[in-house]
């Protein structure tokens, strides 16, 4: 199950397990085609560019492999979807729920990932 | 001597002076005909058309381009196109102005603006600076918040603004909504889905919605409405845990248990960068145009949801942009 966005698509949770070992930097948007989830996907695939060092990703919230973000403890008390993580050498270095501007996405990318 | 020289490309030139030191200032200044701000579909359409009639053409947006339409999953009634997403309708309408030769910077903040020199100029926050013989204002709109303390801690942990998309996290929890508007009443009804009750607040002493809404809210069993109250603050932890609230009519305020609470409380103009400015706005601080979507600057044409207008849809925004756009180009042939 993957979601019909421009972004790369992870569709499982190994998937998942392996980018993160093998990538620095990695950026999941977990959620639905709504409309709190489509503009961060929009920011993502326009940012893509100019943030080459971050892998960006998508997966769908209502896979059963998304438990792997779902059951996050970063993730308690979350209840708005998309759960966004940003994943620095393999650990959750932070995480947001509901809808994020350009602007607060920039912030956390600038603030985690730093080049 | 110390002589500082500004300069950019159309020759403004400043010369002051100080002993024994020569500084050379060059600040680079981009000039386009045509400067649009705002790259929703008033916006882009505007580009569409400004281009395409060879005006050189930039637009600006703080966001993405595609507005409001990004946040539409399905739209059903743009005309000629079936079913299509908002995303997609915003890369189509993108691709065509960037195809006609229009240029567009998203991701950025307006610092300054002088639009009322026969030059118009804007600054953004990286410094850049640019200059244009006319503005397009086509900033368009926003859901309300409600600016109270803790909403936008609990942002996605128990407070949403989309029934939709977050209901499902609320089965069998006590929620609030908060409007009394269509949406509200709407939103209220189908969140009872999921939630085991739904109380909905609403500042005034009646609701502003349909009867037929309201009806269906009223007779709903897990429904309670207070009306005449105003949520005043949010608790909690890791997420929402309580709200306080304000009975108008007494003063009082009560504290009581939420698990959840949805706002719908309507849409207000993009305009914050305009107040306070030469740009005339009305009392809801939508930009006031005329027929020609002029608005009180000469040279400063307006279009879509933030001004002054009944229906707000994208047929009307495409609508509103079009006429700005061929007004802006009759404008620059009188030059
Ligand atoms: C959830 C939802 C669903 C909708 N569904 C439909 C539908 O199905 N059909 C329909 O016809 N209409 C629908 N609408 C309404 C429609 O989307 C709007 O009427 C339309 O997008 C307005 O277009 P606009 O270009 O005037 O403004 P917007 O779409 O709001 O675009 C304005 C643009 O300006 C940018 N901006 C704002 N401030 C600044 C600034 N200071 N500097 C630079 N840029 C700035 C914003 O980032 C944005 O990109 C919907 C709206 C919403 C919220």
């Amino acid at each position: 199950m993957v979601l019909p966005t421009n972004l790369k698509h992870l569709a499982t949770a190994n998937e998942l397990t392996a980018l993160i070992n093998e990538k620095e930097n990695v950026m999941v948007c977990c959620g639905r085609m709504g409309p709190m989830c489509i503009p961060v996907y929009g920011v993502m695939h326009e940012i893509e560019p100019e943030y080459q060092h971050i892998e960006f990703r998508d997966m769908a919230f209502d896979s059963p492999e998304a438990h792997i973000i779902r059951n996050l403890p970063e993730c308690r008390g979350f209840m708005g979807i998309p759960f966004v993580i940003y994943y620095k050498n393999g650990k959750v270095a932070a995480a947001t729920s509901s809808i994020q501007s350009r602007d607060q996405i920039t912030k956390i990318l600038d603030k985690v990932f730093v080049k | 001597m110390r002589i500082i020289c500004e300069f950019n490309r159309l020759n403004n030139y400043k010369i002051c002076g100080n002993l024994f030191k020569i500084q050379l200032i060059y600040m680079e200044n981009q000039h386009y005909q045509a400067i649009i701000i705002g790259g929703g579909p008033a916006g882009l359409t505007a580009g569409i058309y400004l281009s395409r009639a060879k005006v050189k053409t930039l637009i600006l947006d703080s966001s993405i381009a595609g507005g409001q339409m990004i946040l539409t999953h399905k739209i059903a009634n743009y005309p000629g196109v079936e079913n299509i997403s908002g995303y997609q309708l915003s890369m189509n309408m993108l691709n065509q102005a960037k195809s006609f030769g229009c240029d567009v910077m998203s991701g950025i903040s307006i610092q300054k603006i002088d639009f009322e020199s026969t030059i118009k100029r804007l600054e953004l926050s990286n410094g850049k600076q640019f200059s244009s013989d006319v503005i397009i204002l086509a900033t368009g709109g926003r859901s309300r918040t409600l600016g109270i303390e803790g909403e936008e801690l609990f942002k996605g942990k128990g407070i949403s603004y989309c029934a939709t998309c977050d209901g499902d996290f609320f089965q069998d929890k006590e929620i609030a909504v908060v409007g009394g508007g269509n949406t509200a009443l709407e939103e209220a009804v189908s969140l009872t889905k999921f939630a085991k009750k739904v109380t909905i607040f609403h500042q005034f002493d009646h609701f502003q919605g349909s009867k037929y809404a309201e009806e269906e809210a009223r007779n709903h069993p897990k429904i309670e409405i207070h009306l005449n109250t105003k949520l005043t603050r949010f608790y909690g932890e890791d997420s929402l845990e309580s709200v306080d609230y304000i009975d108008v009519t007494s003063n009082e305020i009560h504290h009581q248990l939420f698990d959840g609470v949805f706002v719908f409380i309507g849409y207000e103009a993009n305009t914050e960068f305009l107040q306070g400015r030469c740009i005339e706005l009305n009392k809801f601080k939508e930009i006031v145009v005329d027929s020609n979507l002029q608005t009180n600057v000469k040279g400063v044409f307006a279009a879509g949801d933030a001004t002054t207008k009944k229906y707000r849809q994208i047929t009307t925004a495409v609508a509103d942009g079009t006429v700005a756009a061929l007004n802006a180009i009759e404008f620059l042939k009188a030059l």
